[in-house]
């Protein structure tokens, strides 16, 4: 991994730092190197993910929460400290200080050089996520529609379709660069996979393009996350990752070996040998009973 | 013309209105009782029409919330149908953002105190400003009236996104009650803003300058002329949809050669300067009242007003961090822009802090309020700064996270309209509210937010997406938003504590007087109640606190750092918050 740590190492903060400056350059860098030793930080509650652009947004989570933690916390402590030790003592009026100079240029020029840092990280971060390779291993053209979802593997047979519970199958292959092609049949829907730590939107009249690097194989739970009307909340698909052997088989859909399923509850390419490790989601939902709404 | 009073001794003492000078024009010679309330034109009445609704509107929002929370205690809640839920996060955002935030500060404490703070008899339109406060409260009902309606109310978000919002996809006279609301309390707050912007700069007293303006008054120029920037969007873009709904244009309508993604534009272009609409007046409120409880001047004043014109000049240009997950924005453009303003939005808290440094901090209701909008507005703050970084945004968009900052944001601000309503309050009625119940309904409120905040953000890095009226899917989700409804009722409970006290402040004496928190500014020169026309008689105005400079003859005028800032020895007032 490039990192930021090395480079700002190599360029101090200026060539004439005063000592507060150059604190302020050891203590950014002590915090760029938390940034990208993402082990030893905790997680704060997200996770990893098991793409090679989640593992990278995970880092970045990382290092804001660390700064956010510090900024956060210093500017508390100020907060309560204040409240507590000025709290009225007698009637005396206290000094009416009103200007100081030096501290208002301090508290502007500080938050100045930290944001400027956290907006170097995001840049960082953000260009290698949002660039796509020329020619990605595979390509899966991905539409919502209200309220499922349809996967088509471009060049070959294949096009999985699953409404609301019913939980459709997005298969790609561990490994290799994907391609996702996003659009909407109807109205906004949001295309949103945890363990990618990513989304996006499926929107009508907009072609959205990304690619992502699966890291290990697995199935994955996900739905909608943009507001679609009346069944927005089960909106359901799955996401799988195969070997690519698997996957092309899969692909062909040949009689033997892994091959294309559509259930009463889900759609999905099953390999026999490996059974799904997620119940499908109307066993969950069929028990339920939704009350009729005015307009449901 | 009022008098101006240059010694204490002159000044009118107690509940006593009859100043000699005052006779004769303080009157008021008009139609008095409901007629009066109805026909009024006086920005005190209307001002109290505006509060009053604007927290009808608080509750009746905060209601719908708890029916939600209510549905979120178990993954396949069936308190309501998914139609209902759709229906209750809709009108629960709806009213609490167009109904109560706005209004309430700009309509309501700002409409009543601006004029008395620059020395103004009233509004520069006073019947503007009535015609204001009848479009809010049409417009309010117009909304509300989406539930009795066949279809039920509107159910596509606070957000209205095409083509979510069209006729095919949402028919049903809910929705275009919806957006006939917003285009009434849109012209509302159009009409607000003209006033405001023209009070301000034409209605001065004689020695107000601008930068003798309360921060508050300051707060509200800044906001009225952002009003003026971004609500006539908001209206082009609502009669444009009501065009798509039902004459058949396309304008966002991908079929016909138009684009959703306009909406989109169109209403945050308009929704990310109504965040700082939203939040400016509540930041005047408590940089009003941390500095008096402090018995301090404002810390930086000048840099506050910088930076406050600042956040409205970039908040025009950063509504696409809305957007960070269309894929069609240019992401370091708006992200860039959305660090930059965050500078101005941060040093604020310096200045509170500096306020309340080297102070006599009075703990009453209204401060603790204030520090409680302190600490909860912080969070909000730097988790937004969280957001403002595209690839953590495609990763928390739409989750619960994103509801929890925006949560943190307005609990905040609900703290600190209660910090408003409490230091006011003595001035509006010349009762105090009671200080025991304000402390233990600052306890709940502040305690109860952000045990309803924070599972919320833990809910959503965990991946549970916002607007989901189940999640069967994932029921380990349940404890978190179990806590969370905890919290809701917390709230709740602070607010049947904030009733309570309305009902025992409305039968406590008139005791308050005109001054009795020793604080800066204008309004607290005036009896309270304030006569009609606000003014018997003015101090002398020589700085930005001229009510305080006319209680402390001996105590230096205000002056930079290198000013000799000491205060004349043995020199004391007393601060009495009553019990
Ligand atoms: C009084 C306590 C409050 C509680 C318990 C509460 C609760 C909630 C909950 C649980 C949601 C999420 C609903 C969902 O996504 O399914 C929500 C959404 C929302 N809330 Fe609140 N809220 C409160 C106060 C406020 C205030 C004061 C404001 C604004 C001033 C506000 C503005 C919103 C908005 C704009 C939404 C988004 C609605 C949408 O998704 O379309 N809330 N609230
Ligand atoms: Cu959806
Ligand atoms: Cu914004």
């Amino acid at each position: 991994m490039d990192s930021p740590t090395t480079h700002l190492a190599d360029d101090p903060v200026s060539p004439k730092t005063s000592g507060g400056a150059k604190r302020l350059g050891i203590v950014a860098a002590a915090l760029a190197s938390l940034l990208l030793a993402g082990c030893q930080v905790p997680s704060f509650g997200a996770n990893k993910g098991v793409t090679t652009q989640s593992h990278k947004v995970y880092s970045l989570w990382q290092g804001f929460m660390v700064i956010g933690l510090i900024v956060g916390g210093f500017t508390l402590l100020l907060i309560i400290y204040a409240a507590l030790a000025y709290r009225k003592r007698s009637d005396a009026i206290p000094r009416q200080t009103q200007y100081n100079t030096k501290v208002e240029i301090i508290y502007t020029v500080i938050p100045t050089i930290i944001v400027g840092f956290l907006f170097y990280f995001t840049i960082h971060i953000e260009s290698p996520e949002t660039a796509v390779v020329t020619h990605p291993y595979a390509t899966v053209n991905v539409a919502a529609f209200q309220w499922g979802w349809r996967f088509a593997y471009p060049g070959t047979q294949v096009t999985v379709i699953g409404q609301t519970t019913a939980n459709p199958e997005l298969v790609i292959p561990v490994g290799k660069t994907v391609r996702i092609n996003l659009t909407s049949d109807d109205v906004v829907h949001g295309f949103y996979v945890k363990q990618f730590n990513f989304s996006r939107y499926a929107q009508p009249g907009v072609l959205n393009q990304f690619d992502f690097n699966v890291t290990t194989p697995g199935e994955w739970q996900s739905q909608c996350t943009q507001l679609c009307g009346l069944y927005h909340s089960l909106m359901y698909f799955r996401v799988k990752a195969v070997m690519p052997s698997v996957y092309q088989q899969c692909l062909t859909s040949s009689n033997s070996g892994p091959k294309l399923q559509r259930g009463p509850n889900f759609v999905s390419c099953v390999n026999e040998a490996e059974p799904s490790s997620l119940t499908a989601a109307s066993d969950r939902t069929s028990n339920l009973t939704f009350g009729k709404g005015t307009n449901g | 013309m009022v008098d101006v009073l240059e010694r204490p001794t002159e000044h009118l003492g107690g509940d006593d209105h009859g100043h000699d000078a005052g006779h004769g024009h303080g009157e008021h010679h008009g139609p008095s009782g409901l007629l009066n309330w109805l026909t009024s034109t006086d920005h005190k009445i209307i001002g109290m029409n505006y509060t009053v609704t604007s927290v009808a509107m608080l509750i009746i929002g905060g209601l719908f919330a708890l029916v939600i929370r209510g549905q979120l205690t178990t993954p396949g809640g069936t308190l309501v149908s998914l139609a209902q839920y759709n229906e209750l996060f809709t009108m629960h955002g709806s009213v609490m953002i167009y109904l109560f935030a706005g209004p309430f500060a700009f309509g309501g404490l700002a409409n009543y105190m601006v004029p008395i703070q620059i020395g103004a008899p009233d509004m520069a339109y006073p019947r503007l400003n009535a015609l204001s406060y009848w479009l809010y409260l049409t417009g309010s009902l117009t909304m509300l009236t989406g539930f009795f309606v066949a279809g039920g109310a509107a159910d596509f978000g606070w957000v209205g996104y095409a083509p979510l919002s069209n006729a095919v996809n949402t028919p049903g006279a809910g929705a275009d009650l919806w957006i006939g609301a917003l285009l009434l309390t849109g012209f509302s707050a159009i009409f607000t803003g003209v006033n405001l912007v023209a009070t301000i700069f034409y209605l001065r007293a004689p020695g107000m300058t601008m930068f003798r303006m309360p921060i508050f008054t300051w707060n509200m120029l800044v906001t009225g002329i952002l009003i003026l920037l971004a609500f006539p969007v908001l209206t082009a873009g609502l009669v444009m949809l009501y065009a798509d709904r039902h004459f058949g244009t396309m304008i966002y309508s991908p079929k016909g050669g138009g684009s959703p993604v306009l909406w989109q534009h169109i209403f945050w272009f308009w929704g990310h300067p109504e965040v700082y609409i939203l939040a400016l007046p509540f930041f005047g409120m408590i940089t009003e009242i941390i500095p008096v409880f402090s018995r301090k001047p404002l810390f930086g004043y000048k840099g506050m007003v910088f930076a406050t014109i600042t956040i409205a000049a970039l908040s025009v240009g950063v509504w696409a961090h809305h957007m960070f997950t269309t894929g069609v924005v240019l992401l370091p453009f708006f992200s860039f822009m959305t660090y930059l303003i965050s500078i101005p939005s941060g040093i604020k808290f310096f200045n509170w802090i500096g306020s309340m440094w080297g102070g006599q901090i009075v703990y009453s209701t209204a401060m603790l309020m204030s520090i409680g909008f302190l600490i909860t507005f912080l969070i909000g703050g730097i988790t937004g700064i969280i957001l403002a970084s595209p690839p953590l945004d495609f990763f928390l968009h739409d989750t619960y996270f994103v509801v929890a900052h925006f949560h943190s944001v307005v609990m905040a601000l609900v703290l600190g309209g209660m910090a408003g309503l409490y230091y006011w309050c003595p001035k509006i009625t010349g009762r105090f509210f009671n200080e025991r119940i304000g402390k233990l309904q600052f306890w709940l409120l502040f305690l109860g937010s952000n045990l309803f905040i924070m599972p919320l953000y833990l809910v959503g890095l965990h991946g549970m997406p916002r607007r989901m009226a189940v999640y069967v899917i994932n029921p380990s989700w349940q404890n978190m938003n179990r806590l969370s409804s905890i919290g809701a009722a917390v709230i709740a409970l602070s607010f049947v504590a904030f009733v309570v006290n309305v009902i025992v402040m409305l039968k406590s004496p008139k005791t308050a007087g005109p001054n009795p928190w020793d604080a800066h500014t204008l309004e607290w020169f005036t009896t309270s109640p304030p006569p009609h026309h606000n003014f018997y008689a003015l101090p002398a105005i020589k700085s930005e606190r001229p009510t305080w400079d006319y209680f402390h003859p001996d105590a230096p005028a205000l002056g930079h750092e290198d000013h000799d800032p000491t205060h004349v020895p043995g020199h004391t007032t007393k601060v009495e918050v009553p019990a």
